[in-house]
């Protein structure tokens, strides 16, 4: 007789998809009631869950043995637990995506503002040059932090030089810089020197906030690699820089890549050191080192403070693209960090 | 009996032991050209090993046998320097590779460990490399050139006695092996760099039967062109694959050697009786 695989420590798929069957028709029903009624906003819908998820154990808790009560109803806190940790993720995501879409066209992405007023129709003008420049100078602070942020790391962990403590604690204190301090410091240093505002000031600037990021995670990411491999790479007659380079960094690749973009989903979407360092700017802009450069933040900021209707939509536009940037980047970082757990 | 105790009494009074002869153990073949004089251990203030002096003849496996704690492990990660990398470690004393005393300052530590290579008591391929790479990623790491390292890589596998399972996957990740195959994929790696000495720290201990005896017969095999340290906790499997023994022991202070000579004589008629007590499994 063939045998068949089965999975006798999982519920059985009836009470699988009964349970999942219960959970979408309350969802319904929340949603209908919220709709049809007004009852509590758009986030009602959520409070209206959790109502008629108490009900709904309450009622069939009468049902069952004490230990399957006792169990629905800690399902009942778990699921109460999710609704105040998701709702208002959700609800950003969502009322900014509602907002945004409607600018969502081909125009957003290929135009600047330059022949366009903010007051114009959505379909002309757009954010293309705000893109650009983000890109620029998001890119810029990676080439300058992803290194820096990945030796610190190293010296902290392989080497152990003599100041890894005093190098720790001046990067574990840097995440606390608020970034508009790291926006005036560039600004007195090196804009106030060179006498313009440039993408390249404003890339520094993110760069100050990228590294303490880059470098924790990279830290973290070595201090995970066995000493097992350390000794190895001696044992065979390695020196130390050597080892470093050719066993311990390819072991944490991924680790390392991901450390790079948590750095730079941490600076994307940063206003304020942009504000004194890259300023901003209506039409493209390639040239890193001179002249004010638009970004997505700045965008947003400008047309939500020029406040007609069409240039509010157009900084929910962008805020919608910024935030499938950041949720992409990050994912992005998931799927990475997961490929490596073989 | 007396032959032991100069360690212990050097310790209460605690000064170096100098005296050397008391606790030397000279095996009467070709030797090695590595060995060590009046050799101590500390971990911080913890004295680990004590005065032990011994050669190494070769061409032949040494074993290192002794119960838990007495400084076999120790005492072998000194013979390649990779004891100085335990966060206070310490040591005295003199190790020997051809007359040249590798603790010597101008002594290239890299160089020492290119030369004893060293297999660990847990296989630790390296992830990121595929098996290929890992056979020579020592020469990689040493910036050693060779012409033909295909060559190399195959008889490096083939003297690990792993060539014919791993000759279609080379490609593949080391750590898609078992962990037999572990093993010998770092024994092939520590080959590849062409080491005069080979040192393994309880090579099998985390490995079945079945890889225990691939790995036995390997070391047998490469004894014939070099020489190997094995420390074992494994009394057949010293009496299996070693030719001399060196037999460890510590009475709650330092370890110290006791005696060493021809693994037969050692398992049959030892000079020190805590030796005959401990081959026959009366303690340890």
């Amino acid at each position: 007789m063939q045998a068949v695989p089965t999975r006798p420590w999982e519920k059985e798929k009836s009470v699988r998809r009964r349970s999942t069957a219960t959970l979408l028709l309350g969802a319904l029903i929340s949603c209908a009631i919220v709709l049809f009624t007004g009852f509590a906003g758009p986030d009602g819908w959520a409070v209206v869950l959790f109502t008629l998820a108490a009900v709904f154990t309450f009622v069939k808790g009468r049902k069952l043995q004490a230990k399957e009560r006792k169990n629905a109803k800690a399902h009942l806190f778990i699921l109460a637990a999710a609704i105040v940790a998701f709702t208002p993720w959700i609800s950003i995501f969502i009322s900014v995506a509602f907002k945004g879409i409607k600018g969502v066209r081909l125009n957003f992405f290929t135009s600047d503002m330059r022949t366009t007023t903010p007051d114009d129709f959505m379909n002309m003008g757009g954010a293309a040059h705000a893109i650009i420049g983000s890109f620029i100078m998001v890119l810029i602070a990676t080439v300058i932090t992803l290194p820096l942020g990945i030796l610190s790391g190293v010296y902290v962990t392989e080497v152990r030089g003599r100041f890894s403590g005093v190098v720790r604690f001046v990067i574990q204190s840097m995440s606390g810089v608020p970034s508009i301090v790291a926006g005036l410091f560039v600004y007195t240093t090196f804009v106030d020197a060179s006498g313009t505002f440039s993408a390249l000031a404003g890339s520094f600037a993110l760069g100050i906030l990228m590294l303490p990021t880059v470098a924790r995670t990279s830290e973290e990411v070595l201090k995970l690699v066995p000493d097992d491999l350390r000794s190895a790479g001696y044992a065979l007659g390695a020196r130390q820089w050597r080892s470093t380079l050719m066993i311990v960094l390819p072991t944490v690749r991924s680790g390392l890549i991901t450390a790079g973009i948590l750095g730079v989903a941490r600076v994307i979407g940063e206003t304020a050191p942009l504000l004194l360092t890259a300023l901003s700017n209506t039409s493209f802009v390639f040239n890193p080192i001179k002249g004010p450069i638009g970004s997505l933040p700045m965008y947003i900021f400008g047309m939500l403070q020029i406040g007609t209707e069409n240039s509010i939509n157009r900084a929910w536009t962008g805020s919608f693209v910024l935030l499938l940037l950041v949720f992409g980047l990050f994912s992005l970082a998931r799927f990475i960090a997961g490929k490596d757990k073989r | 009996m007396e032959k032991v105790d100069t360690s212990v009494r050097s310790e209460q009074e605690g000064i170096p032991m100098t005296d050397t002869t008391s606790n030397t153990a000279v095996l009467d073949t070709e030797f090695a050209g590595l060995e060590t004089r009046d050799a101590h251990a500390w971990f911080g203030n913890h004295h680990a090993l004590a005065g032990v002096s011994l050669q190494f003849p070769a061409r032949s496996v040494t074993g290192l046998i002794g119960p838990s704690g007495c400084g076999k492990s120790t005492f072998l990660r000194l013979l390649n320097r990779m004891h100085e990398f335990i966060p206070g470690a310490a040591m005295a004393g003199e190790v020997r590779l051809h007359g040249q005393d590798i603790y010597a300052r101008e002594v290239d530590a890299a160089a020492i460990r290119l030369k004893i290579g060293m297999v660990f008591q847990k296989p630790n391929p390296f992830p990121a490399m595929t098996i290929r790479e890992n056979v020579l990623s020592g020469l990689k790491l040493a910036h050693i050139k060779v012409d033909d390292d295909e060559a190399l890589m195959e008889k490096c596998l083939t003297r690990a006695g792993l060539w014919k399972e791993v000759k279609d996957r080379l490609n593949a990740s080391g750590g898609s092996l078992s962990g037999g195959q572990q093993q010998r994929l770092c024994i092939a790696r520590s080959l590849a760099v062409e080491p005069e000495v080979l040192l393994m720290d309880e090579p099998c201990s985390a490995l079945d039967p079945g890889s225990t005896l691939r790995i036995e017969e390997t070391i047998k095999e490469l004894a014939e062109k070099i020489t190997v340290v094995i420390v074992t906790h494994n009394m057949q499997q010293a009496s299996r694959v070693s030719d001399y023994c060196a037999f460890f022991l510590t009475d709650g202070g330092p370890g110290y050697l006791v005696e060493a000579d021809k693994t037969r004589k050692m398992f049959t008629n030892p000079n020190d009786s805590r030796t005959a007590d401990y081959v026959q499994g009366k303690f340890g």
